[in-house]
């Protein structure tokens, strides 16, 4: 099988192209130029595409950077700050890939021929009766389906992830026996175009004018506080938020940018049992859901699964939790798992 | 563990204008320099004396083919520092509190990346960014427009920066006209050309006579890479960028490159020698592989008219095919060609020469550089035709 393999300069897809190579594949290695700012993470420094350059030629593959960062902009970046702008909570790693590597990068590789496009991320893809399945990685501490839990049928028949089944150890040892120089490097933190010295406050800070903004108690209406930018603050969001007169701390339930209002609540108040999706925004493994159907909902790329019942029948789209949870911050995917499979991707959604 | 990239099936270069291979009369001048006769220029006893005359040889003789005088040949570390050395040098050694330095819009960065810093751009050096940076335009074939330099003129004009053929898509640029006009409205200021994609095609001596400063590299023409000289014109103002023992006339500190120097001088030789016949029989065969190109794949337009460019230049946009792409399905079937320009990741960047000519976004996109040399064949065309026919052609299915 020919695959253009999609290297950060980490070492998932390092070891995801030696795996490649190691199984006998036509491999060649691709790092995508996603940003020209500054930036000291993810995939997008000269730092990087180096370590993927230099992995490339220990396997003894061709390897070519694409310059994606016009694209990167448009769909990623832009949309970011503009969510950001009306007080929503993006999640760019997924937009990213769903519109720039699991998108344009696939259908470059298919363009030029490529049977498969590999990535690096812990999940799975499963062929089963002519039907794949997206499945949790093997590893449940670095398990990254939830950011390609936008993929369908299409995208999986091309894509092939062959480190979602080993744990991030057997990954690092992997490369370490390679002598790989990625082997050792940490784990990428963090939105990739934002440079840990800038923070999100700097980099937004330039394409924005943040505003400070109240606090007000949802129940009471009363002002407990105030924040110096409400386009920074989160739905969910504890710190900065003080504690209600009974000492229980406070969470963000609302952030009304145009009234320059943030509204919070204890964790009673707060919590809730339905959230509404955007409905362009579901996506969906292999068919969607039923109304009323059960699923188990991942709410972020590492909280717990909490079961919860599919509602579709309407305009409206929403899942109602089974049990009362934190706020969810629109904006944020909820990816949809199988209530029987509870490894197995079934869709997901964008909260409203 | 390193396995080595050579290819399985044939190979077929077309990047000349990247670099070539050592010829292999520089490999036998330069060998006894990396064993026997290793001393240091610098020094006062035989080993060190006879570095130093190789070292006056090989000045000498590259002095004369360039025209230039031995006392100008200041030998660098490459094209880059030849550049830098110029806008930075001339920069240091002028009076002025705010000087202008003039570029055309199509320089290679080792040329506007300098003369951005020395006026306070990216990269800037506190005390050397005081200048005022103007930048020639271009017309649409990509040759400066001389009106368009004259109204950047002035007296306070400190240098002129004009290469004598372009990188990218291979434009001979008017030098002599440029110079012409040069004199007339800013007397005061040093013309600098670099002459690095010239070199191997045109009689460099004559080409940049009018210049005050002269950038060559070595590797270009077959000699080593990391050698390169900066002709400076007696009487041009120039302040080192590099002190220490004050070698080069305190031009150029440190240990001369005498194999580097030697190299040089035998390539330069050797180009010389051949130029005329090998720039006939590379502009032949580039034709035959540009009109191939353009009567066989529709939508393919030459990005600089035929008569304006080097022998060896093919630049080709292919309309509605990205570049990346189609570089990595040439590199697959043996064809090493280029885009022409390469940022520090090596990812092809927009092309500012392609800007300057008006050709932007999708269209500077589809671009593919294919620049021919010394060891180009009939072969190497026809793997070319082959392989971008059906590279092009899947692309686009």
């Amino acid at each position: 099988m020919r695959v253009l393999v999609a290297m950060s300069g980490g070492v998932d897809s390092s070891v995801a192209a030696a795996l490649l190579v190691e199984a006998g594949h036509d491999v060649i290695g691709a790092t995508l130029k996603l940003w020209g700012g500054p930036s000291d993470s993810g995939c997008c420094s000269v730092a990087d595409v180096d370590d993927a350059r230099r992995v490339a030629q220990q396997l003894g593959i061709a390897h070519h950077v694409f310059d994606l960062s016009e694209e990167f902009e448009a769909a990623v970046v832009t949309p970011y700050v503009a969510a950001h702008a009306a007080a929503r909570t993006p999640n760019p790693c997924i937009e990213c890939n769903r519109h720039i590597k699991f998108d344009r990068l696939l259908a470059r590789a298919r363009r030029m021929g490529f049977d498969a496009l590999a990535t690096g991320h812990h999940a799975r893809v499963e062929r089963h009766a002519g039907r794949f399945r997206l499945l949790r990685g093997v590893d449940a501490a670095k398990d990254q389906s939830y950011v390609l839990s936008m993929l369908g049928q299409d995208q999986l028949s091309s894509v092939v992830l062959p480190v979602g089944a080993l744990t991030k150890d057997e990954v690092r040892a992997h490369a370490a026996g390679l002598g790989l120089r990625t082997a050792g490097k940490p784990d990428s933190q963090d939105v990739c175009f934002i440079a840990s010295t800038d923070g999100r406050r700097g980099f937004l800070g330039r394409r924005l004018s943040l505003r400070p903004g109240r606090v007000v108690d949802a129940l009471s209406g009363a002002e407990v506080g105030a924040v110096d930018a409400v386009e920074l603050v989160t739905v969910g969001q504890r710190r900065g938020m003080g504690h209600d007169p009974a000492g229980a701390r406070r969470y963000v339930v609302a952030v009304d940018p145009a009234a320059r209002r943030v509204l919070v609540a204890g964790a009673a108040a707060a919590s809730i049992g339905r959230v509404a999706l955007v409905p362009d925004s579901l996506a969906w493994v292999d068919g969607p859901l039923g109304h009323g159907a059960r699923a188990v909902a991942q709410v972020s790329a590492h909280g717990r699964p909490a079961a919860c019942i599919f509602e579709g029948d309407g305009t409206q789209p929403a899942i109602v939790f089974g049990a009362a949870q934190r706020p969810v911050a629109p904006g944020q995917t909820i990816a949809l798992y199988a209530l029987d499979d509870p490894a197995a991707v079934v869709g997901s959604g964008i909260a409203a | 563990m390193s396995p080595t990239a050579a290819p399985a099936g044939p190979l077929a270069y077309f990047d000349h204008a990247a670099t070539v291979p050592l010829r292999p009369e520089v490999a036998l001048a330069m060998a006894p320099f990396a064993a026997d006769r290793f001393g240091n220029a610098s020094g006062s006893h035989r080993l060190a004396r006879d570095a130093r005359a190789a070292l006056e040889d090989a000045r000498e003789e590259i002095a004369s083919l360039l025209g230039a005088r031995p006392a100008e040949v200041v030998f660098t570390g490459g094209g880059t520092e030849s550049d830098n050395l110029a806008v930075f040098g001339v920069l240091a050694a002028c009076e002025r509190q705010r000087p202008a330095i003039v570029c055309s819009a199509i320089e290679h960065a080792a040329v506007l990346a300098p003369a951005r810093a020395a006026a306070g751009g990216a990269g800037r050096v506190r005390g050397l960014d005081r200048a005022e940076l103007r930048v020639a335009a271009v017309d649409r074939t990509g040759v400066i427009d001389l009106g368009a330099l004259e109204e950047c003129l002035g007296d306070d004009v400190a240098l002129v920066s004009v290469m004598l053929a372009n990188n990218e898509v291979g434009t001979v640029q008017p030098l002599a006209e440029a110079a012409a006009v040069v004199r007339r409205r800013a007397p005061g200021a040093a013309l600098h050309t670099d002459a690095v994609q010239a070199a191997p095609f045109l009689d460099v001596a004559r080409a940049a006579a009018a210049a005050d400063l002269v950038t060559l590299s070595a590797h270009k023409l077959g000699g080593p890479k990391g050698t390169g000289v900066l002709v400076v014109r007696e009487g041009t103002p120039l302040r080192p960028l590099v002190f220490g023992g004050g070698q080069e006339r305190e031009r150029r500190s440190g240990t001369h490159d005498v194999a580097g120097a030697v190299g040089m001088a035998a390539a330069l030789r050797e180009s010389v020698a051949h130029r005329q016949e090998e720039g006939a029989r590379v502009a032949a065969l580039r034709d035959r592989l540009a009109d191939g190109l353009l009567s066989s794949i529709p939508g393919t337009v030459e990005s600089a008219p035929r008569e304006l460019v080097l022998p060896g230049h093919a630049h080709l946009r292919f309309a509605g095919v990205e570049q990346e792409e189609l570089l990595v399905l040439l590199d697959e079937a043996g064809v090493c060609a280029s885009a022409g320009s390469a940022c520090a990741s090596g990812a092809i960047e927009p092309s500012h020469v392609l800007l300057a000519m008006g050709v932007g976004g999708r269209d500077a996109r589809s671009a593919v550089r294919f620049t021919l040399g010394a060891t180009s064949s009939e072969l190497d065309v026809q793997l070319a035709l082959t392989a971008t026919r059906a590279a092009v052609e899947r692309l686009r299915h």
